[in-house]
């Protein structure tokens, strides 16, 4: 059967017209695929003890969590009936994928929050008896009433963190990976449809993870005027590249494999790729954003001839256009499984508005909510790893 | 089994009445100080009680017999004698493309009917050409039809063929709409229609992706999902659904089809039929005379 998929005489089903999901579920599996990829970062260091990416495990723990607490911001604001929102932890339907959101969401989120608050205990617990005025009280408060903490409490501290860590890992992937679930799950879409979709955005979201903590410490040394550690940098490309590497073996065996095949949907997918998405996939998604990173990378990863300050720079580079190319790979499947009708005849418009509640602006709002959180974090958490004289042990 | 009789609430007894679920305390066992011993405990207590809440309040709410669903609708009054209901009806649907002539009156009853926003379809017609140079078009019946709607119609000497497809719900028996729905909104009436709880629906619009008919959409009125439901409403008043009422060709055939004698049962029995997709093994329930391999 020959699909005029999208040919002189288009034709769409009346209802494929005003697409469905917006702009935020472009944003949701981007920010969750962050929280998910700087989690994993904090547990190269803390599961299994990375000494290189010391400097960032403390950022990459905070920046999960205040990644994570926006996550479900732009899916509030997606909902036509956002006040039912809690329906789906009321009453979940077992069939469903989507109901599972509520319950993966909040074990993580719960498990990162003990997490990051036994990680900074000692921080907090010593602040809570040095600091004045409102500080005081604000740290008292974090340490849960609690202001000293043995040896023993350390270490118990100590091996808590180390038990959620392992925790946290399956439950990060188990967050991401049912994100590539829900799309993959749906038989009614060719372009969705594929039993490699939650590998592909488990994967992306490490790489999303790693890139906007490389960013993240590249940025904030600079601010603060401090040398990022080499060791860091070259191990933070290192990882980028090996899980950039995966994410675009897996993204091409999911295109060849349908490619190759011919079945139906080849058609449909063909013509998108061909028109719709020739910018914003084979442009952004597979050659700015994949291979010139994949080129790029083996220079802050590899190479040791190379000055530190160029390393950093291409490293800073790299990370960027690797941002990019998960934010257009969400884009490609969110927004490009709505480009065409079901009846496979005909292209749909989409809309992208600049304001109201799903518009640009909101979505620039809703990326920037958790930069804030970070910053405002960063204000209260010592995000940077204590001095070698008062850890003189860990590095040992 | 009552609900506490399930072994996550009967641990509830004993938590509840403070007691030491394991006994070593009783025995002094602990090795702890009274004091300690009582602080412990109650810590220990108030650990396993909140748990056990916590996680019998979740367990709950996978239980949908106990949540939703099942005090939605009221069961339908068949039957007609005011005495025992009448077994459960079982309906199909049958759209026999060869007697469509697209005129259009299915569509404004449907949109009069249910109160379908403009822009948006319960139900459509769509017309395949084929032309003799190997083209197919194919477009949406317009709701005047085509003899008012003032269109440029294909020349006759250029066509080969053309038929109508009118489209509605399917109500598969293996719904992916049903499926995907997280809070229990889209539920299946005791007579296998797929129906939506508008009071239920949060507005996620995962139903619509997943349905592959592209019968779905967000109303833009109510900000719910919407669907075909075959007029569920008529259909409990024994009456016809609307599109069927108003076809002026019998193109659209309703009705139960445990009863050998109804229309459909007779013309199902007679004609060969098909469903649209059907390799997606949804297992729809209305059924088409003269479908194309072109028919999507």
């Amino acid at each position: 059967m020959e699909f005029h998929a999208l040919h002189d005489a288009p034709f769409i089903f009346p209802n494929d017209a005003h697409p469905p999901w917006s702009i935020m579920i472009v944003l949701y599996p981007y920010i969750t695929g962050m929280v998910a990829g700087a989690f994993v970062v904090s547990t190269m260091y803390h599961v299994f003890h990375r000494e290189a990416l010391r400097p960032v495990a403390r950022l990459a723990v905070v920046t999960s969590l205040c990644l994570g607490a926006c996550a479900t911001l732009p899916l509030l604001l997606h909902l036509h009936q956002p006040l039912r929102a809690f329906n789906v932890v009321a009453t979940p339907s077992p069939t469903s994928a989507m109901a599972g959101f509520g319950f993966i969401y909040s074990f993580y989120m719960l498990v990162l929050l003990v997490d990051v608050w036994l990680i900074f205990r000692p921080a907090i617990v010593e602040r809570a008896g040095t600091a004045s005025g409102a500080w005081r009280g604000v740290y008292r408060a974090l340490a849960l009433g609690v202001v000293e903490i043995t040896p023993r409490a350390a270490e118990i501290d100590r091996r808590l963190v180390h038990v959620l860590s392992v925790i946290g890992i399956p439950a990060a992937c188990l967050l991401h990976g049912y994100v590539g679930f829900l799309f993959g799950a749906i038989k009614a879409n060719p372009w969705w449809s594929s039993s490699l979709m939650p590998v592909i955005f488990l994967t992306s979201a490490v790489v999303s993870g790693i890139a906007v903590l490389t960013l993240l410490y590249l940025f904030l040394c600079r601010r603060s005027r401090m040398e990022p550690e080499a060791e860091c940098v070259r191990s933070l490309s290192r990882l980028l590249w090996m899980f950039l590497l995966l994410a675009v073996v897996f993204e091409a065996i999911d295109i060849l494999h349908v490619a190759y095949e011919r079945e139906e949907e080849w058609h449909v997918i063909r013509a998108l790729l061909s028109t719709k998405l020739r910018f914003s996939y084979l442009t952004l998604q597979v050659v700015i954003g994949s291979l010139l990173p994949l080129l790029l990378l083996p220079l802050p990863a590899f190479s040791r001839r190379l000055g530190a300050g160029f390393r950093h720079s291409i490293a800073g580079v790299a990370a960027v256009l690797i941002l990019v190319q998960v934010a257009a790979m969400r884009w490609n499947v969110v927004v490009g499984g709505q480009l065409f009708s079901k009846s496979f005849r005909g292209f749909v418009e989409y809309p992208v508005d600049w304001f109201g509640r799903e518009g640009l602006l909101a979505a620039a709002v809703v990326l920037a909510m958790p930069m804030v959180l970070l910053w405002g974090a960063m204000q209260i958490l010592p995000v940077w790893p204590p001095s070698p004289e008062s850890e003189s042990g860990a590095k040992a | 089994m009552s609900l506490f009789e399930l072994p996550i609430l009967s641990t509830l007894g004993p938590a509840a009445a403070g007691g030491c679920a394991s006994g070593g305390c009783a025995s002094g066992g602990c090795g702890t100080a009274p004091a300690e011993r009582t602080s412990e405990n109650s810590r220990r207590e108030f650990l396993k009680t909140a748990t056990t809440l916590t996680l019998g309040a979740m367990s709950l709410t996978l239980l949908p017999g106990v949540t939703a669903g099942d005090d939605l609708l009221p069961l339908p009054p068949h039957g007609g004698d005011g005495h025992a209901p009448a077994a459960k009806p079982m309906y199909g649907f049958l759209i026999d493309t060869t007697k469509c002539i697209g005129a259009g009156k299915c569509l404004t009853a449907c949109r009069v009917e249910n109160g379908v926003p403009d822009g948006q379809s319960r139900t459509w017609v769509e017309r395949y050409v084929h032309y003799k140079d190997g083209r197919v078009e194919v477009d949406l019946v317009p709701e005047t039809g085509y003899a008012e709607s003032g269109e440029v119609q294909p020349a006759a000497e250029d066509v080969l063929r053309a038929y109508f497809v009118p489209k509605l719900c399917n109500q598969c028996v293996d719904a992916p709409c049903n499926q995907v729905c997280p809070v229990h909104a889209s539920i299946k009436s005791p007579e296998g229609i797929e129906l939506v709880d508008t009071d239920r629906c949060i507005g996620c619009g995962y139903c619509v992706q997943a349905c592959p008919y592209g019968i779905r959409f967000m109303n833009h009125d109510t900000g719910v999902a919407d669907k075909c439901n075959w007029c569920y409403h008529r259909v409990m008043r024994n009456e016809q659904p609307a599109c069927v009422e108003a076809c002026p060709t019998g193109a659209r055939v309703f009705g139960r089809v445990d009863d050998p004698d109804s229309e459909i049962s007779k013309r199902l029995a007679t004609v060969p039929t098909n469903v649209l997709k059907q390799h997606l093994g949804t297992l729809p329930l209305t059924r088409y005379v003269g479908l194309t391999d072109e028919v999507t």
